[in-house]
């Protein structure tokens, strides 16, 4: 018997991309079937939101109580990006959306757990990486998420039509489409990351903890980071976590000036070259540690 | 060319020393001790095309850790393998695609799934071509005897079924190494007998060379007409299964059946005796057999009388146990 006559290796950019078109398929199979939770899920979320709204309505009443009516209606924000109550609430509902893609939950603590359990050693037994493999199971899962609570958005953003005072321009509304993309690869990426840690300690949760929390602020998840410090706002834009909440809302409400749109979502694809690179070069180390330490 | 050659394999771990208590958790925290732990030590031996051997062990010999190095999930301090003609840790996408590896219950299928659907990922992490695909899975299925149960979702199946479609996950892209870590570890007799058949009927319809761990004497003796005997990470016996017998053996069993109860009490002169109702059991010394069978038969009235091998557990109990260094170290895996 010859060990050499087996099945050819398939190999090339197109069979591979091919694979894992395919593990996309299948896994989107499979997460079709807890469709049901996705719509509970999705429902949910609406009711911290309502609380969200009502809390932004008080603030901006109490700020018009103790100003000129004849200024116009009242506006927040530091610098030259302003927010009234309706764009603000609109800004919330957008963040929804971006969350949408932009949002990983349980990969890094997946990933740091396949790692302390040993389930990592299947990409390391199969012609399967396990980026690549995870890549294609979160493309699903956000595929048949958003598949299944497109039509309770839908109802959401025609009842909320009030807020918009503005409707994006058909190049505005592609750069959103594409910054809303480029969102899911970047969340994807960055949770990946912090994921790898597991190589080097046990246990992340607490680490996981912080960093969300943090997160949750710096990426505007809370406010528009218009309504910071100038130089806070600076900085917080000088970051990748803007683009997993803030950075698509802003370009779909106009707050992102017509001649900086392609160059935020060139900087934010660079962003997701960064993270890419990153990723792979902790797996590898990682691997390497894990090669020699146990498994 | 042999399958699996590894040469002088070792393994060393480098493991934390925590002092007990709180006060040892606080100085772990600033200052720790670890102790080398050699789980693997020189470890040489070759596999033919077609074999089925066993890694036989204790818990903690070093046969888990010798299998993750063959399959590339660690790579050794010292030595060299080379398995289907690649060294195994570099890892390359054909290594991967010619072996397999089952370890135990960590399962790789989907747990509110059919079984189906996970084969179906296989089918596309492996690139397999659809027609090919379905006729070795149509052939697995009803070899393993679940062509039922592969649309049922595997959180409902019983842990011998799942343990089968395990094994139907690894075979589907027909590898050319199988490596098994202890195959039918808690299943019953009936799950482990199937299992212990499939192997076996596959090993003879395939030529697929198998390596598999186990504790469990029943799977060696049925699938392995070789074995590989490791503890304490050292290897001190490759070859048949009965040859242990001959060379660790070194009592025999006399059984002998009285007429009345009870057995006679000066019968322990020869040796250590186990009485059960009007039966005994003698280990003798192999050298002395015939002395001792001649001066019984002689002085006592005997119904019937039969000469075996001692247990094969027994044996290799005894062996493990003669083989423990003075140090007992833990080693992991």
């Amino acid at each position: 018997m010859s060990l050499a006559d087996a099945a050819a290796p398939p190999g090339g950019f197109w069979t591979t991309l091919h694979k894992y078109v395919n593990i996309y398929r299948v896994s989107l199979i499979e997460r079709l079937a807890y469709r049901s939770d996705f719509l509970l899920g999705t429902v949910l979320r609406f009711l911290p939101l309502l609380t969200t709204i009502l809390l932004w309505q008080a603030i901006y009443d109490s700020a018009r109580a103790g100003s000129d009516p004849a200024d116009g209606p009242k506006a927040f924000g530091s610098g030259a990006v302003t927010f009234t109550m309706d764009q603000m609430i609109a800004y919330l509902l957008l963040v929804h959306i971006s969350r949408m893609f932009s949002s990983m939950p349980g990969l890094a603590v997946g990933v740091a757990r396949s790692i302390r359990s040993g389930d990592l050693k299947r990409y390391l037994i199969q012609p399967l990486d396990m980026i690549g493999y995870l890549l294609a199971y979160r493309a699903a899962h956000k595929t048949a998420y958003i598949a299944t609570s497109f039509i309770p958005y839908a109802v959401l953003f025609i009842l909320c039509a009030g807020f918009f005072d503005t409707v994006p321009d058909g190049p505005t509304f592609v750069l959103y489409i594409v910054a809303l993309l480029l969102s899911f690869l970047i969340g994807f990426l960055f949770e990946l990351t912090i994921g790898m840690v597991g190589f080097w300690f046990l246990e992340i949760t607490s680490f996981l903890f912080v960093v969300n929390t943090v997160n949750f602020f710096v990426s505007g998840h809370l406010f528009p980071l218009d309504l910071l410090p100038p130089f806070w706002a600076w900085l917080f834009k000088l970051l990748p976590f803007q683009y997993l909440a803030y950075f698509p809302a802003a370009v779909f409400l106009g707050k992102v000036p017509y001649d900086e749109l392609a160059q935020g979502v060139l900087i934010q694809f660079a962003w997701v070259v960064g993270l890419y690179v990153l990723s792979r070069w902790l797996y590898a180390r990682g691997l390497r540690r894990y090669s020699a330490y146990g498994g | 060319m042999p399958v699996i050659e590894a040469v002088g394999l070792t393994k060393t771990y480098r493991v934390f020393q925590k002092q007990p208590g709180l006060r040892g958790a606080f100085a772990g925290l600033f200052w720790r001790e670890y102790k080398e732990v050699r789980a693997v030590e020189d470890v040489t031996f070759s596999i033919e095309p077609g074999e089925m051997v066993a890694f036989l062990g204790p818990n903690g010999a070093g046969k888990t850790t010798t299998l993750k190095m063959l399959s590339g999930l660690i790579y050794p301090t010292r030595g060299t393998a080379t398995v289907l003609g690649f060294t195994p840790w570099e890892r390359p996408d054909a290594f991967r695609r010619r072996f397999s590896l089952v370890m135990g219950q960590k399962n790789q299928l989907w747990w509110d799934l059919p079984a189906a659907d996970s084969f179906q990922l296989h089918r596309e992490i492996y690139s397999l071509p659809r027609d090919r695909f379905e006729r070795t899975l149509g052939q697995l299925t009803e070899m393993f005897g679940v062509e039922k149960l592969t649309r049922q979702p595997v959180r409902e199946l019983s842990l011998g079924e799942r343990m089968k479609m395990e094994l139907i996950a690894s075979l589907l892209h027909e590898p050319q190494l199988l490596l098994l870590d202890e195959p039918t570890i808690g299943l019953d007799v009936v799950a482990q007998g199937t299992i212990q058949r499939c192997l076996r009927e596959y090993n003879q319809a395939r030529g697929t060379t198998m390596l598999l761990t186990s504790h469990y004497m029943r799977d060696v003796e049925a699938l392995c007409n070789r074995v590989l005997v490791i503890a304490h990470g050292r290897l001190f016996y490759d070859g048949p299964l009965s040859g242990i017998i001959e060379r660790f053996g070194s009592t025999k069993l006399i059984r002998l059946q009285f007429e009345f109860e009870p057995v006679p009490a000066d019968l322990d002169r020869y040796g250590a005796v186990k009485r059960t109702g009007p039966v005994a059991e003698l280990n003798v010394e192999r050298a002395q057999i015939s002395e001792v069978l001649a001066a019984i038969l002689d002085r006592y009235a005997v119904v019937d009388v039969s000469v075996q091998d001692p247990p094969l557990d027994q044996v290799i109990a005894r062996v493990f146990e003669a083989s423990r260094p003075e140090e007992a170290a833990h080693v992991p895996g």
